[in-house]
C-alpha cells in the first residue's frame, strides 16, 4: 500500500513536471545554499589548517598589548617590547628551538626606475628558522652584520620578480624608502597564505638595521618562538606568560598587557568567524525552506482542490480517510524530497566548484548532506499535513458532484 | 464491521425501513426522504426513477453507505449500516459495493488498467494477481487491447466499460449505478445496458440503477418511482430483452 502510494505520487509529479520543478524550486535553492556553503566553509578551513602546519603549528608569537578580545574589549595602554625580552625569553625558557625578535615596516622597494610596495621585516636568521623558511640561494645574514645592523637584506620571491625580472638579484643595491641596502639572500617561494596574503611579498632585513635606519627606534614589535619537537606550546606558552608577568611587573590578579599567540587560537578565531557566516546561512536557508514548505502546501491546496473527483472517486470505492491522508503526505513528502536530493546535488555540484576556483580542498560532509535531506524532507510532513488532512476529510458525495 | 455477517432474516440484501433524511436544521430545514420503506433482494435488478430533488439520489447515496439516513434503519446484509462510522462504511464500500457514475470518473492520465486495479490497491491484493484481476474485469467488458490506453484515449463508452470493469472486479454484491447511460449515446447506451444485464444474470450481481429513461429502466426487473421524498410507486420491469 505504502509503495503504491509512492508510486502514485510520483506519478502525480511527473504529471506536472514543470508545476512540480517550480513548487521544489525554493527547496532545491535554499538546500543548495546550505550544502554549497558548508562544503566550502569546510574545505577552507581544512585549508587554513593544512596552511598553519605548513608553516609550523609549533610557533608562537609573542606581542605587547592585549590578544582577540572582540568588540566591547578594553585596550590597556602597553609598554613595547625591547630586544632584551626576546634575550630573557632565550635565556630563561626551557624547550625553545629559535627565538625571533622581530619588527615590521612598509616600504617602497626601489631599484632604477622600477617600484614596488612590499613588507619589510627587521629580524634574525631565527626568524628563517621559526618560520622553517629555506632559502632559494645567497646566503643568512653574519653575526656581524646581524651586530653592526649592516643595510643588507633577503629578498622574497615576489620582491625579486617585480623588481629584477628574470635577473639575479645577488650583490645588487636596492633602497627600502631611504635605505640603501645590498641584496645577499633571495627566499624559497611560501605562496599565499591563509588569509590571502602574498607571503613572499617581503624583504628580511637586520633588526638593528630596521630600528635605526627606517623605524627609528629600539622597539620590537613580536617576538616569534618556536617549540622543539615534543615540547606542548601550550606549555610553552604558560612559561612565557610568567615570565613576562614578572618582567613586566603586573601585580596578581591585573590582565596581562601582552598576549601569546599560538596557531591554535589563530584558527579557532577563523572557525569561529566561519561558525557565525554558517549560522546566518543556516538562517538564511531556514527562511527558505519555511517559502519552500508554505510553496509545497500551496501546490498541494491546489492539487487537493484539483483532484477532487479522484478523491471522491476513491473514497467512493472504499478508500478510508488516513489512505487519502497518507496518499496527499507522500506526494508532498516525495516533492520536497526530491527538491531535497536537487539541492544536494546542485549544492555539492556548486561547491566542488567554488572550491576549483578558490583553490581550497573539496570536503565533503555527509553529516550535513543527511541532515539537508531529513529536513526537506520533514519540510513536505508539515508543510503537506493540512492539506492531505483536507482532502482526507471531504464529503465522497460532495467530491463526486465537484465540477 | 462483520464481513461474515448473517444475511437478513427474510433474505433480503437491502433493507431501508422508515428512513428519513433532513438536510439543515429549523425552518429552512430541507426533507429529502420522508419515511422511506424498500427491500431489495439478492440477485434483483432494481431501477429508481422520479424527478429531481424526488429524493432518489439521496436514498441511492443511503443505499451506496456513502451518506448516513437522519432516522430510520438500514439493514445491509442484516448489518445497521446507518450506525458504522465512516471508515466501517469505507470498509463496507471496499468490500461489498460497486459504483459506476454518470461521469465514469476514472483517473485521468492513468491507464485503463490502473484504474480497474484501483480498489484492488485498497483492498491490498499482491500487484501479479491485481493485474490478472484487472485484465480479466477488462476482457469481460470487451476491452482486451485497450489496458494502456488512457481514459482520453478512450470513447465515451468505453470509459464507461473501464469503469463498469472497475466496479466488477472486487466481485461486488451490490452494483450501484447513477445514471451510467446519461452521457451516452442510444446505441452505447444499449451495450452498456446490456452489459449490465449479462452481470445480473450470469454472476447474480445485485444491481441498483437510478436512470432518468424509461427505455433502459425497461432493463431491469423493478422500477421503484421517488416522488418528493417517498416512494411513489412500483412496478415491474420489463426484464432482460433478447
Amino acid at each position: 500500500m505504502i509503495w503504491e502510494t509512492f508510486v502514485l505520487a510520483l506519478r502525480a509529479i511527473r504529471r506536472n513536471v514543470l508545476r512540480s520543478f517550480l513548487t521544489i524550486l525554493g527547496i532545491v535553492i535554499g538546500v543548495a545554499a546550505v550544502i554549497t556553503m558548508v562544503t566550502l566553509g569546510d574545505g577552507a578551513t581544512e585549508q587554513v589548517r593544512a596552511d598553519i602546519s605548513s608553516l609550523g603549528s609549533n610557533m608562537l608569537q609573542v606581542r605587547p598589548g592585549q590578544g582577540f578580545r572582540g568588540p566591547g574589549g578594553v585596550r590597556i595602554p602597553s609598554e613595547r617590547f625591547k630586544i632584551s625580552d626576546a634575550q630573557a625569553i632565550e635565556r630563561e625558557i626551557a624547550g625553545l628551538q629559535a627565538v625571533a625578535p622581530t619588527a615590521n615596516r612598509s616600504a617602497q622597494a626601489i631599484i632604477g626606475n622600477r617600484n614596488w610596495p612590499t613588507s619589510v621585516m627587521g629580524s634574525t636568521n631565527d626568524y628563517l628558522r621559526v618560520r622553517d623558511w629555506p632559502l632559494e640561494h645567497g646566503r643568512v645574514f653574519t653575526e656581524g652584520e646581524l651586530h653592526s645592523g649592516r643595510a643588507v637584506c633577503i629578498l622574497g620571491t615576489t620582491v625579486v620578480k617585480e623588481l629584477f625580472g628574470d635577473q639575479d638579484p645577488l650583490g645588487a643595491f636596492i633602497r627600502l624608502d631611504r635605505l640603501s641596502c645590498q641584496v645577499v639572500g633571495v627566499l624559497s617561494s611560501k605562496g599565499q597564505s591563509s588569509f590571502g596574503q602574498d607571503q613572499d611579498n617581503m624583504v628580511l632585513v637586520p633588526l638593528r638595521a630596521l630600528q635605526r635606519r627606517i623605524a627609528g627606534n629600539t622597539d620590537v614589535e613580536a617576538v616569534m618562538v618556536s617549540a622543539m619537537d615534543g615540547v606542548s606550546t601550550e606549555a610553552l606558552r604558560e612559561d612565557i606568560e610568567r615570565l613576562m608577568r614578572e618582567r613586566r611587573r603586573i601585580a596578581q590578579g591585573r590582565d596581562d598587557d601582552f598576549h601569546v599567540r599560538d596557531m591554535e587560537e589563530i584558527v579557532s578565531a577563523l572557525t569561529s568567524t566561519t561558525r557565525v557566516l554558517t549560522a546566518l546561512l543556516g538562517a538564511v536557508a531556514a527562511v527558505s525552506l519555511l517559502v519552500g514548505g508554505i510553496g509545497i502546501m500551496n501546490i498541494m491546496l491546489v492539487s487537493v482542490t484539483e483532484r477532487t473527483r479522484e478523491i471522491g472517486t476513491r473514497l467512493a470505492i472504499g478508500a478510508r480517510e488516513k489512505e487519502v491522508l497518507m496518499q496527499f503526505l507522500i506526494e508532498a513528502v516525495v516533492l520536497s524530497s526530491l527538491g531535497g536530493i536537487f539541492g544536494i546535488a546542485l549544492g555539492l555540484g556548486a561547491a566542488a566548484l567554488g572550491a576549483h576556483l578558490l583553490g581550497v580542498p573539496f570536503v565533503f560532509n555527509p553529516g550535513i548532506v543527511v541532515l539537508a535531506f531529513v529536513f526537506s524532507a520533514s519540510v513536505g510532513v508539515v508543510f503537506g499535513f493540512f492539506p492531505a488532512r483536507q482532502a482526507a476529510r471531504m464529503d465522497p458525495i460532495e467530491a463526486l458532484r465537484h465540477e | 464491521m462483520n464481513d461474515h455477517a448473517p444475511e437478513s432474516i427474510n433474505g433480503s440484501l437491502i433493507r431501508l425501513e422508515g428512513i428519513t433524511k433532513v438536510y439543515g436544521s429549523g425552518p429552512a430545514a430541507v426533507h429529502a426522504l420522508k419515511g422511506v420503506d424498500l427491500k431489495i433482494d439478492k440477485g434483483e435488478f432494481v431501477a429508481v426513477m422520479g424527478p429531481s430533488g424526488s429524493g432518489k439520489s439521496t436514498c441511492m447515496n443511503i443505499l451506496g453507505c456513502l451518506d448516513t439516513p437522519t432516522a430510520g434503519a438500514y439493514r445491509f446484509k442484516g448489518v445497521d449500516a446507518g450506525a458504522l462510522s465512516r471508515d466501517q462504511r469505507a470498509l463496507l464500500r471496499r468490500n461489498f459495493l460497486g459504483f459506476v457514475f454518470q461521469g465514469f470518473n476514472l483517473l485521468s492520465r492513468t491507464s485503463a488498467l490502473e484504474n480497474v486495479e484501483l480498489p484492488l490497491i485498497y483492498r491490498g491484493v499482491p500487484a501479479r494477481e491485481r493485474h490478472a484481476m484487472a485484465r480479466d474485469a477488462l476482457h469481460t467488458v470487451g476491452l482486451t487491447g485497450w489496458e494502456l490506453h488512457t481514459p482520453a484515449e478512450l470513447s465515451g463508452g468505453q470509459q464507461q466499460r473501464v469503469a463498469i470493469a472497475r466496479a466488477m472486479v472486487i466481485e461486488p454484491e451490490v452494483l450501484m449505478a447513477d445514471e451510467p447511460t446519461g452521457n451516452l449515446d442510444s446505441t452505447r447506451s444499449r451495450e452498456i445496458m446490456e452489459l449490465l444485464c449479462s452481470f445480473n444474470r450470469d454472476r447474480g450481481v445485485t444491481i441498483v440503477m437510478v436512470t432518468h429513461d424509461a427505455g433502459m429502466a425497461g432493463y431491469a426487473g423493478r422500477i421503484i418511482r421517488f416522488l418528493d421524498g417517498l416512494i411513489d410507486s412500483e412496478e415491474p420491469g420489463g426484464g432482460y430483452r433478447p
